[in-house]
């Protein structure tokens, strides 16, 4: 019974040091942004000039609103086609599709540093050069790959019979999908789209490399920030940041039940 | 309601034919099995019906009309999957509306034809359920519910019961019989299980390696087997070779047999005769022959199955064992190793010719 006892309790400890370990800095940024000293210093005074001072940069909040922009539109658009070719190799036997799907996986496992570079040599050549243009297709290129796995894998959990059924019963192709397969690879879909819009929105390096310095991201204008000089003025942005995506996370995981559980 | 006649019907996936010249009529409003081992073909038959896949050649016609070209949405017909294929995101009652509202229908008359298909399956007061919490057999009548909703002029059921436990099983076949007696819609059924081909069709196909070995009613298919695979795969039969007499055969020990059914075939050649194990009379060899039947082989008891109602009884005559099932009705049991004589009468031999 003691050992169990104990047992139990180093079982608790280590998650809550694991816990602690995911989220001290962040606190800890978190509670500077709201502290008068712009040098860490303490005591600790309460204030919210920094979030008062972040409305008034104008180079930040272009930023994030680039930033939000092309992280909604590369979640648009990955999802969309996404899932679109995931129901295709699902649904379809053609020559070449095993190739493609293995040639699906390598982009995830190469650098940034290099997709960034290829795409801007390549971006160069075609004549879209750097830009909020060249960020976008960047950023959809890196995502697509996330939501066709994410969706294929809920599709691997479909019954093709459901399909074969709501043909049956008269309904064309489009309501097949609309109706019967849609619901079903829909927590993918979601979940697929979170990877997309993470992968866009925390996107660094591949962002640095295709951005001119009026046409950024949020990223990268902090990182440029930082380097003029640190201001809790980034500390305050990126509290934000954390708060709504953290609640967008928490949102999923709570409506759509994906990564198991109930 | 329309019949389906399906005429020199082949389709093949690479080499292997999965359907060989098949022609077979489904007469409106009857009750079909196609009966095979796995790899048959008629699953493949079945989908060809549905228009999930198209033939190579040959001609299905649905009520006289050509579909073999038509695509599944546009055949009218209902499809019951083996593992009941329902929504899971649809209650039962959206489940079984589904067919009616893809077609657009009016909500009030998709709300009324929908209760009136569950309380046709018994399941009226369950249409706000989901599928996941139904019973196997609930599951199974919601899925012939969504079949039969949309009026479809076939319905075609693939090994339906196949889910489903024994007991279970029986209900559900006297079940749907029912259902289709009352709807009087001609049903198309795959199965592997000859007991429930026998007990629900009217008729009977028989498929092998993607041909049609046997067509017709279950008592025809019983008592008059046109090949040795048709008389062992639907019942159970002894097979015995040897030569034809004409009327019968000559084993090779001597020993005649007389047919009473099957072909006629040239004195000489090779063929066999089938013989239902319960259709054989067992008794102590006395050393005086039994009269009463025609046939008469000599044997000794190798072994013995109780059963409770019956017995199987497994005779050893000149290295072939011979399988008798008696009623146990309490005259007579005979013990292992009990020198026995087997008779029959000729109505109950099928003459085959050799395959």
């Amino acid at each position: 019974m003691a050992t169990t006892r104990i047992l139990e309790w180093l079982g608790r400890l280590y998650i809550w040091l694991l816990l602690a370990f995911l989220y001290l800095p962040i606190i800890i940024m978190a509670l500077m942004s709201f502290n008068v000293s712009p040098f860490y210093q303490l005591p600790f005074e309460w204030t919210t000039e920094w979030y008062a001072a972040l409305w008034q940069n104008e180079q930040l909040i272009s930023a994030t609103r680039n930033s939000l922009e092309i992280a909604i539109i590369t979640t648009i658009i990955s999802v969309v086609l996404g899932s679109a070719a995931s129901l295709a190799l699902f649904r379809y036997d053609f020559r070449g599709k095993k190739i493609l799907q293995a040639l699906l996986f390598p982009p995830i496992a190469i650098p940034w540093l290099i997709t960034g570079t290829a795409m801007l040599i390549f971006f160069f050549g075609v004549g879209i050069g750097r830009g909020l243009l060249a960020i976008l297709l960047g950023h959809v290129a890196l995502a697509l790959p996330y939501v066709i796995v994410v969706v294929s894998a809920r599709l691997q959990t479909f019954a093709p019979e459901l399909e074969e059924a709501a043909r049956s019963l008269g309904a064309n192709q489009w309501q097949v999908t609309r109706r019967v397969t849609l619901p079903w690879i829909m927590p993918g879909v979601i979940a697929g789209g979170l990877f997309a819009f993470a992968v866009s929105f925390d996107q660094f390096v591949v962002s640095y490399f295709l951005s001119t310095p009026g046409q950024t991201t949020l990223p990268v204008e902090i990182y440029a920030a930082i380097r003029k000089g640190f201001t809790p003025e980034i500390n305050a942005v990126s509290t934000i940041i954390i708060v709504v995506s953290m609640a967008l996370m928490l949102f999923a995981a709570r409506f759509f039940k994906f990564g198991g559980g109930k | 309601m329309a019949g389906v006649q399906v005429s020199n019907l082949s389709r093949s996936f690479g080499a292997h034919k999965a359907l060989d010249d098949v022609s077979i009529d489904f007469a409106d409003g009857g009750f079909y099995a196609l009966l095979g081992p796995s790899g048959s073909g008629k699953t493949t038959l079945l989908r060809q019906i549905a228009g999930f896949d198209f033939p190579d050649s040959g001609r299905i016609a649905i009520g006289g009309e050509s579909v073999e070209r038509v695509p599944v949405e546009k055949r009218r017909i209902g499809i019951v999957f083996q593992n009941y294929a329902l929504f899971p995101n649809m209650s039962v009652a959206d489940n079984v509306a589904f067919g009616l509202s893809v077609r657009g229908e009016a909500k009030a008359v998709i709300a009324d034809e929908v209760q009136r298909a569950l309380d046709l399956v018994q399941l009226g007061k369950l249409g706000s359920r989901r599928p996941h919490q139904l019973s196997g057999g609930q599951r199974q009548r919601v899925a012939l519910a969504r079949a039969i909703v949309t009026k479809p002029r076939v319905l075609l059921l693939d090994e339906p019961l196949g889910a489903l436990d024994k007991a279970l099983r029986v209900d559900m076949q006297i079940e749907l019989k029912r259902i289709q007696r009352e709807i009087g819609i001609t049903t198309i059924f795959v199965t592997h299980d000859q007991e429930e081909a026998l007990t629900m069709s009217d008729r009977i196909g028989i498929l092998r390696d993607g041909r049609l070995v046997q067509e017709g009613p279950p008592e025809e298919i019983y008592d008059s087997p046109k090949s040795e695979f048709a008389a062992t795969f639907l019942g159970d039969a002894n097979i015995l070779r040897g030569d034809t007499t004409g009327t019968g055969i000559r084993l090779p020990d001597g020993t005649t047999i007389a047919a009473g059914a099957g072909v006629s075939l040239a004195a000489g050649t090779k063929a066999s005769c089938a013989v239902r194990p319960e259709r054989i009379r067992i008794a102590i060899d006395a050393g005086v022959p039994d009269q009463t039947y025609a046939n008469l082989l000599k044997g000794q008891v190798s072994k013995r199955i109780f059963a409770g109602n019956n017995s199987t009884y497994f005779v050893e005559r000149d290295s072939q064992t011979i399988k008798v099932i008696v009623q146990n009705t309490g005259i007579e049991r005979l013990v292992e190793g009990q020198d026995v004589m087997l008779s029959w009468s000729p109505e109950s031999t099928v003459l085959i010719a050799a395959s």
